[in-house]
């Protein structure tokens, strides 16, 4: 198995690494820091991936898209899924305030990733197989005031990976969209943690899970989808009165 | 963040003390570290929370948790060496290197203990007689002090540091990753007997029949029934199977309970432990049982209930272990099992064990040759602790000792005999790192400007130290 994952040193996408790790796959890892990515590989290496590369690179640097792909493509003699898992829970009071704040969020969570699906996408169609996952979020469901700058950027990559996973149907190639709840990792170490936060390691299985089965969309954990029917329910004129 | 806001105070397996902390900093990776520099109280290390008493607490002041720090660095599958960060739980590597046919050089009777926690402990198994502590199995680690320096601690380098680090209680600095020696195994299967004896002078008989041809051994014990024969019990001994066939047969996976909520305070009690003491050693209809099984029940049995803590109660619980050299022990028993009974207080969990002589290179290492005795008693106010302060008084006599890992009431005058290397050991004591227990056992001594107790170098007096206990 040859593995590309995007935003390796993520928590969440570190712990599906691990399930792939164990099985003995070959691995392309690709961040932000060396640093981050070096330990991430050792842990994997010892864990039994057969290899692992890193690549050190800011995914809001558009134009660095294709050379990396090709580059894993390249390393790892072809690829048979990707995970794009990369992204940040910005400061939605910061960017309310700031245009240049706002359009950097949409770079990281939405532009940045409709980039490289693009590329992966006509390098897996023609292939006839493989799987593309991305990690959404709840938060694309339905825009709410208090982070509707992320919740906004996840939406859009929501229904761009719908008329993907339509497109690709016909070509065999898997498109799942991953929708983590409240995950405690270093993204909401700020946040107050209750009973709805679940562990990275959990979601990390859960994606290596709906990865392998080749599913839709996937809630993780599954009990966000109720509740996210619920919120996506609710009328207009209630909801803006809402306060979260 | 403040900690109020943001998640629960940490606590400690017994939930006794309960204290609270100014600040919780989480540390994600090796590369971003803490500014010790910009914190105004002082820190101690944290992961699982698997020590009973207040060793792992900082009242007061900054808990470090090191749970994320949990990625594996390099293994050598030539020589068993492994490194790895010091949050990862023996758990995660038993769950990696069993399946390849290795095992840990020591472990305790829980596996979800960090190997910094292991090290800080410097933690014993069933397999002391043998192996002696985790300590011994240590080749390296590198140790992060507060004024920002990275030291790699090894028998050769920075020695006299390596040596106190090693159940040093996290008190002299934050060890980042340690590398260590694992144990080549067959298969994950331990040969075990379980042997009833009736005394303990019978457990002697067994044991010395034992220690030679058995890499494990412990036993469980009634310590209620009085008497000349002190205690019965079950005798517990293994071996790693070495079948090679063995190896190839799946694991039954066995799905862990768990205990909810807290126990009303009548479910445990002498009456109670008397009964399930007489269920448990009479369940065993044959004088000796052998088995082959799995080594997750062997070594962990009490792992497959989550929070047993909640047994007993909302208060909580003390652990007591005592060590007494082995021409102490039948006194020192006998003194200490009367008191306990004639106190009405039941231990519920009551391991008993020989320690054997391998030297651990760690200056505060608990285990030494001799008897060593672990009980549990549920908090039950300042009669309990009176009835420990007693304990320490026949431990002191017997020239033996009490594990700080479980400890939350000890005195200084009793630590200070117990360890008479403390005085040597607190000159590695990181200026900026301290923690409820050292406070507490170096109480009668001048703090000066050791960033033990609060920095303005107001010492921490007796008052509110006990406030510090019984807050919560």
């Amino acid at each position: 198995m040859k593995i590309l994952i995007i935003g390796a040193t993520s928590a969440i996408a570190h712990e599906t690494a691990k399930c792939f790790a164990r099985d003995g796959a070959e691995l392309f890892l690709v961040g932000r820091s060396s640093e981050k990515l070096a330990a991430v590989r050792d842990d994997l290496n010892v864990r039994g991936a057969k290899r692992a590369e890193t690549r050190a690179l800011d995914l809001s640097e558009l134009d660095q898209h294709q050379e990396m792909i090709q580059s894993a493509i390249e390393t790892l003699d072809g690829l048979d899924m990707v995970l794009i898992a990369h992204g940040t829970l910005g400061d939605q009071r910061l960017s309310q305030e700031n245009v240049t704040k706002t359009l950097e969020e949409f770079t990281t969570n939405c532009t940045s990733v409709i980039s490289l699906l693009t590329l992966l996408a006509n390098y897996f169609e023609p292939r006839k197989r493989g799987c593309i996952a991305v990690i959404s979020s709840v938060a694309g469901d339905r825009g709410r005031q208090s982070n509707y700058v992320y919740g906004a950027a996840k939406g859009a990559v929501t229904v761009f990976l719908q008329g993907l996973r339509s497109r690709l149907a016909k070509s065999g190639v898997a498109v799942v969209t991953i929708k983590p709840g409240f995950v405690d990792t270093p993204m909401t170490a700020s946040v107050r943690k209750g009973l709805l936060f679940a562990s990275p390691r959990k979601v990390g299985e859960g994606i290596y899970h709906a990865m392998l089965k080749g599913k839709e969309v996937v809630y993780l954990p599954w009990f966000w989808r109720p509740i996210m029917l619920i919120v996506k329910s609710v009328p207009e004129p209630v909801f803006k009165k809402l306060s979260f | 963040m403040d900690l109020q806001n943001t998640m629960k105070q940490p606590h400690s397996w017994g939930r006794y003390p309960k204290v609270r902390h100014s600040q919780a900093l989480s540390i994600y990776w090796r590369n971003e570290l803490p500014d010790f520099a910009q914190l105004e109280e002082s820190a101690l290390p944290f992961a699982y929370g698997r020590s009973y008493g207040d060793s792992c607490l900082n009242a007061g002041g900054v808990t470090l948790d090191v749970s994320h720090l949990q990625r594996f660095i390099a293994f050598d599958d030539e020589t068993g060496i492994l490194r790895c960060e010091a949050g990862v739980s023996l758990a995660e590597i038993l769950e990696v290197m069993v399946p390849r046919g290795w095992f840990l050089p020591v472990t305790p009777g829980t596996k979800f203990v960090s190997v910094g926690g292991a090290i800080a402990n410097d933690i014993h198994g069933k397999n002391h007689h043998r192996g002696g502590t985790f300590g011994c199995h240590v080749t390296c680690f590198e140790l992060l002090r507060s004024n920002g320096e990275r030291l790699l601690c090894s028998p050769e380098q920075n020695s006299e540091l390596f040596r106190a680090t090693i159940g040093g209680l996290g008190l002299t600095g934050l060890i980042l990753w340690a590398e260590f020696r694992l144990k080549p195994i067959i298969n994950p299967y331990i040969d075990m007997d379980h042997i009833r004896f009736a005394s303990l002078d019978e457990f002697f008989e067994i044991s010395a029949e034992s220690d030679a041809d058995f890499e494990y051994t412990m036993s469980w014990v009634d310590i209620l029934i009085g008497g000349e024969s002190l205690c019965r019990g079950i005798f517990m001994r293994g071996n790693h199977n070495q079948s090679r066939e063995l190896a190839a047969k799946p694991m039954k996976k066995r799905l862990p309970l768990a205990v909810p909520f807290d126990f009303p305070r009548f479910v445990l009690n002498s009456l109670t432990v008397k009964a399930f003491n007489e269920l448990y050693y009479h369940a065993q209809v044959q004088k000796r049982v052998h088995k082959v099984d799995s080594y997750d029940p062997f070594f962990y049995p009490l792992d497959s209930i989550h929070n047993w803590y909640h047994m007993y109660g909302k208060r909580g619980f003390l652990q007591y272990q005592f060590v007494v050299p082995f021409e102490d022990g039948h006194y020192a028993m006998r003194e200490i099992l009367g008191r306990i009974r004639r106190s009405g207080e039941g231990s519920f969990l009551t391991v008993l064990k020989k320690f054997g002589d391998v030297q651990s290179p760690g200056m505060l290492s608990f285990p030494r040759p001799g008897l060593t005795l672990a009980l549990d008693f549920a908090y039950g106010g300042p009669k309990t602790l009176r009835l420990l302060e007693y304990l320490d008084q026949i431990v002191l006599q017997s020239g033996g000792a009490v594990y700080p890992a479980k400890d939350a009431r000890m005195s200084a005058e009793s630590f200070q005999a117990f360890f008479p290397r403390w005085q040597e050991f607190s000159a590695y004591v990181d200026p900026q790192f301290s923690s409820s227990f050292w406070r507490r056992v170096t109480d009668n001594v001048a703090q000066g400007d050791k960033g033990q107790g609060d920095r303005e170098g107001r010492p921490y007096n007796t008052t509110k130290r006990a406030a510090e206990q019984h807050s919560v």
